[in-house]
């Protein structure tokens, strides 16, 4: 039996020089395979007596034990030098850029618009889109504005023919949301709007998204903090707002709405104008066959263009439709 | 609306500063647009009196005048045209200050010694006019200071009124505004009538009462023209922005400024027998004031006298008829037209008077009286002259008439939301001029005035006393009621998902005009004519566009001007289709893509995006939208022949994608390949909502199979006759390779393609799938002549 041990210190000393996974593998094999020289001591057990057997055989049992879990270990000590050694050869320059698309983005008046009909949307309004080339009734009449009207200077409308206009406003849009529907309304309504005007401060085309509010129960007062929130919630902060009588062919009463802007030179207050809106006029919903006495509303309105300007500082209304990329990729 | 912060106080003078009265009337609703002061800033100009004038030796165009300035008399050099001996006029002493800190000082012109300088309006500030010195009256006290003389210490305070206030474009209608918000009663000057001294009246028809209910008239005989208008009245007028021209025009002016009433003065010489107010016959012509000659339309009311038109009634006087220095008798006009009469005429004619925007507002239409006693009063203290009678000309039945408004006190705190005590809200009526005519049980009924046409509805009064009692000063509440949301179509994609669909693709979104230049949508779109704007503000920008894809080139053409090559853009909007008579508005999503298909990198460099690098992204959308689209080779003639799909679903057109044709592309003077795509938004946005199938737990099989084609057979053919015969139980059917090759013989290429089949139930056997995949290899062969590549 000192056969055995000096076996076991062999295979031991075998694994400890083994320097691949092959070798180890081998060395396995030549103690420790069906040939193997340990394995092999276990044929001797015949010649024992049966008193003998058992120690004789638990000894050979310890002894591959012993060769087994050298060989375990230096398998995972070869393994783990394996993969160090694979892992050296795959670095890579971490900082080198990635690869792929880049990101696009949202023009400035989508993005603006976009942030106030989730207001919006969240307060119940649905958001309604109607026809650009309109009609003289939808865009004027049924707002209270009849041919006759001063208001309609106010307006430089381009024509196609003389019953036919771009929209000047997305009022119409509300008009015809009533028409085809029964109060109560929450809407809003963005998109293009025309004006023949252009130079340093109008484009010919920009953007308003208007809200409408019907119900049987509602009062300037309702209107005053609908404008209010809007106004905190859009430009992020408390800001003192005004309502200062107006006067739009649609609602009455009318008001223009101010916000704080900075300060004066003496310290006072500058008041920045931001939007329109008022209670809608009896007359407006006569046209819509909505009963003024049964229903009350207001409507609001603003023009897109001069919120993303204040909001994000553009300080030329031109560049929104010009699209160079150096500009509309500051917006992503 | 402008006028001088001193004429208002005269009439109203509350105890608060310029900004605070500025303030005040701007949130009453007359929104304060600009003020000035009436003067420069100045300092040492007193009145002086030039006491004589000699050629200077030495210069031609220069006077060597005496100057008193109240202590002494000094020497000054003049080059002044207007200088002369006994003028008074505003002189800055040695030490004096100009506007632009311009000192003066101790100096000689051309060897003379000039102590001080004579001034111009200009020089001043007062205005514009470089017409030589000012000239003050004669009575200027001499010595005295020019700001106290003159009252400079003034502010112009410019008014942006809106339509509906025409009450307030003068200073009497203003003053009664400041009156109510600040509790005073104003002080008009007192109107008296003037007393005719002879018998003379002027022959007055109305044969158009509709369009004039009311027109007055008086004669003043043997005035006086030639004399100055007085510097008070001159000096009010051009505090308002009126230019003084005589004196007959400048009391029309005036009075307009003070009470509201436009009016005219006629040359009663040169008007042939009497007046007529009659609408226009065609054809007819007038020389206007302002010497343009312009032919009448017949829709327009004119004053004529028996044989020809003299004015465009309460737009402007013909040039014929107007005053003139020689002047001897006048005739005043002073009448109520009304505002649909005369709405938009002025803007027919390229006019916009001070007259015109009074009656097209509507002038209080019992003020014409009134009016036509101020005028005749101030004109007879100036250029003297003998009054006649008033000669009045009206139909009851076409003026307006008085009327009456309830306002229930129930209705007026249901839309305020704020119940205003009865006291306040009487009050507040009550000063703006609406009388109340009867105490309701539940209200008012008021009293509209004469000079308040824009109130007519019972809201009107609310605003009213929601705007005296103060916006601000009413409360804040939240809008109550149901949501009554709607159902949520799920189905639809909102846009927002396409845009950001777009974004994370490496898009920027543009937003171009609607109305493009045809010449460029000939190009993109040449079978098809835009819309035209009768009155589009440039011809590139005139016609409306029938394809996005106009506005999207432009761009590109912008951004590669400005070193910009790689442009990815999308855009949504409408286009504009006609249709016969009918117009087409469709909602569209379009793209351009041109340059490399990522960032220039470090792997692939730069690989310009082609056909199926959008293609891929456009697929990617679709299965976003759970759409299934087909892309079926065609032609258009924006595009390039060979490399073209039009866009299917369900057998209908839904859109183009393809390579800008090279010829347009030349034309459009742009760079590089460019990749266009344009889809209807409407045959896209719906999809489905998912529905839920068992999935199966038997394996997959997959076969594949190359075989060779001749060029002209699509991908599209070979996959519909492979899923035409590969049963029911195919789940899905890929392009794994596509090659072209000389081995191939010419005009042949190779497709290689994967089946995949799956059955829900069972597992598949491989005879079945045997005969499926021999099925498709035999079909292919049949009906496209394909052979199996070995």
């Amino acid at each position: 039996m000192e056969n055995l041990e000096q076996l076991v210190q062999d295979g031991l000393t075998a694994v400890e020089k083994a320097d691949s996974l092959q070798a180890l593998d081998q060395i396995r094999v030549e103690y420790l395979g069906k040939k193997g020289a340990i394995t092999q001591q276990a044929k001797t057990l015949g010649k024992l007596s049966a008193e003998e057997r058992p120690a004789a055989g638990q000894k050979i049992n310890e002894a591959k034990g012993q060769v087994e879990q050298a060989i375990n270990a230096k398998r995972s000590e070869l393994e783990h030098i394996a993969i160090e050694q694979k892992l050296a050869g795959e670095s890579i320059d971490v900082s080198l850029p990635g690869r792929g698309q880049d990101l696009g983005g949202l023009h400035p008046v989508t993005r603006t618009l976009q942030r106030i009909e989730e207001f919006f949307s969240r307060a119940g309004y649905t958001v309604e889109k109607g026809p650009e080339i309109e009609d003289d009734y939808h865009n004027f009449e049924a707002l209270n504005i009849p041919s006759h009207h001063p208001a309609r200077a106010m307006h430089d409308t381009f024509y196609f023919n003389p019953g036919t206009l771009l929209r000047t406003h997305t009022s119409p849009v509300q008009i015809r949301t009533m028409e085809a529907a029964k109060p109560p309304f929450r809407m809003i309504c963005p998109g293009r709007v025309y004006r023949c005007d252009s130079d340093m401060t109008h484009t010919p085309m920009f953007h308003q998204i208007e809200g409408l509010l019907v119900e049987k129960n509602v009062s300037f007062a309702d209107l005053k903090s609908t404008v209010e929130e809007f106004l905190r919630v859009f430009f992020e902060r408390d800001l003192q707002v005004r309502f200062r009588p107006s006067y739009f062919p649609f609602t009455e009463p009318s008001a223009e709405v101010d916000i704080e802007w900075g300060r004066e030179a003496d310290g006072s207050v500058k008041w920045l104008e931001i939007m329109g809106c008022g209670m809608v006029h009896p007359k407006v919903f006569g046209y819509c066959g909505i009963d003024a006495e049964e229903y009350r509303g207001f409507a609001f309105g603003m023009g897109a263009e001069r919120l993303a300007m204040l909001r994000y500082g553009v300080n030329d209304l031109r560049m929104f439709f010009e699209n160079d990329l150096r500009f509309l990729r500051q917006f992503r | 609306m402008k006028f001088s912060e001193q004429w208002l106080r005269e009439w109203v003078n509350p105890k608060i500063n310029s900004q605070e009265l500025m303030d005040q009337i701007t949130m009453a609703g007359l929104e304060v647009d600009g003020f000035e002061p009436v003067a420069g800033k100045f300092q040492g100009i007193v009145v002086g009196e030039v006491q004589s004038v000699e050629p200077h030796p030495d210069a031609d165009k220069l006077r060597v005048c005496q100057v008193n300035d109240g202590t002494q008399v000094v020497q000054v050099v003049c080059g002044a045209p207007n200088v002369r001996d006994g003028l008074k006029v505003p002189f800055a002493v040695v030490g004096a200050v100009l506007p632009g800190d311009f000192k003066i000082r101790k100096a000689k012109l051309r060897g003379q010694p000039s102590e001080g300088m004579l001034c111009s309006e200009s020089e001043l500030g007062l205005s514009d006019s470089h017409e030589g010195l000012m000239e003050l009256p004669a009575e200027a006290p001499v010595g005295a200071a020019l700001t106290e003389y003159l009252n400079l210490n003034d502010v112009a305070i410019d008014v942006d009124l809106t339509p509906n206030r025409s009450d307030c474009l003068s200073i009497k209608g203003i003053a009664r505004e400041v009156g109510v918000l600040n509790s005073l009663v104003p002080e008009a000057p007192s109107i008296d009538p003037v007393e005719a001294v002879h018998s003379e009246v002027p022959d007055i028809r109305v044969d158009a009462p509709e369009g004039c209910p009311r027109y007055l008239g008086r004669i003043l005989r043997n005035v006086n023209l030639q004399v100055e208008t007085p510097l008070w009245m001159q000096e009010k007028l051009r505090r308002s922005g009126v230019r003084s021209i005589d004196p007959a025009v400048d009391v029309t002016n005036y009075v307009m400024l003070e009470q509201g009433q436009p009016m005219h003065a006629f040359d009663r010489d040169e008007i042939s027998t009497g007046i007529v107010v009659r609408l226009a016959k065609p054809a007819e012509r007038l020389v206007l004031l302002d010497g343009q000659e312009v032919e009448l339309t017949d829709q327009t009311l004119v004053i004529a006298d028996h044989e020809k038109p003299i004015a465009i009634a309460g737009i402007m006087g013909g040039e014929h008829s107007g005053v003139s220095v020689k002047t001897r008798d006048l005739v005043l006009e002073s009448a109520y037209f009304e505002p649909i009469a005369l709405a938009g005429k002025a803007r027919h004619y390229g006019l916009h008077t001070d007259a015109s925007h009074r009656f097209e507002r509507g002038v209080d239409y019992e003020l014409a009286r009134d009016a036509m006693e101020r005028a005749a009063k101030l004109l007879m203290d100036i250029v003297g002259g003998e009054p006649g009678e008033i000669v009045e000309v009206s139909s009851t039945e076409h003026l307006p008439k008085e009327y009456t408004i309830d306002l229930r006190s129930g209705r007026l705190a249901d839309v305020l939301g704020l119940d205003i005590d009865r006291t306040t809200v009487e009050e507040i009526l009550t000063r703006l001029g609406l009388r109340v005519d009867k105490l309701l049980k539940n209200g008012w009924r008021i009293l509209v005035p004469s000079f308040r046409p824009d109130i007519s509805i019972e809201e009107d009064l609310i605003e009213e006393v929601g705007r005296i009692y103060g916006y601000n000063n009413l409360p804040v509440t939240e809008p109550t009621g149901s949501l009554g949301l709607r159902l949520n179509d799920e189905a639809t994609r909102p846009l927002a998902a396409i845009q950001n669909y777009f974004v994370s693709h490496g898009y920027q979104e543009a937003i171009t005009y609607s109305f493009v230049d045809p010449k460029v949508q000939a190009q993109v779109d040449p079978e098809r004519e835009g819309i035209a704007l009768a009155n589009p503000i440039s011809a590139d920008l005139s016609v409306m566009r029938t394809s996005l894809w106009s506005g999207l080139l432009k761009t590109v053409a912008h951004n590669q001007n400005r070193q910009q090559s790689r442009i990815r853009l999308f855009e949504t909007g409408l286009r504009f289709l006609q249709e016969d008579q009918r117009i087409d508005q469709q909602p569209m999503l379009a793209g351009v893509v041109v340059g490399s298909q990522t960032p220039e990198n470090w792997v692939n460099g730069r690989r310009a995006a082609d056909f199926f690098d959008v293609k891929g992204e456009l697929e990617g959308l679709f299965s976003l939208l759970g759409i299934e689209i087909g892309f079926i080779g065609s032609r258009h003639p924006a595009l390039h022949p060979g490399q073209t799909a039009e866009l299917m679903r369900d057998g209908e057109h839904v859109g183009w994608l393809g390579t800008l044709h090279p010829q347009v592309q030349k034309n459009l003077e742009l760079n590089g390949t460019i990749l266009m795509f344009e889809l209807s938004l409407n045959s896209i946005v719906t999809g489905y909502v998912p529905n839920f199938k068992e999935i199966s737990k038997f394996p997959e099989v997959r076969r594949d199979l190359a075989i060779i084609v001749g060029e002209d057979v699509a991908f599209a053919d070979v996959e519909r006759v492979t899923r035409k015969h590969a049963g029911e139980r195919l789940t899905a059917l890929r392009a794994f390779d596509v090659y072209e090759g000389e081995s191939l013989g010419e005009g042949n290429r190779s497709l290689a393609l994967s089946l995949f089949w799956q059955h829900p139930e069972r597992t598949l056997n491989e005879d079945e799938v045997h005969s499926l995949f021999n099925g498709v290899i035999d079909a292919l062969k049949d009906e496209l002549e394909a052979t199996l590549r070995s």
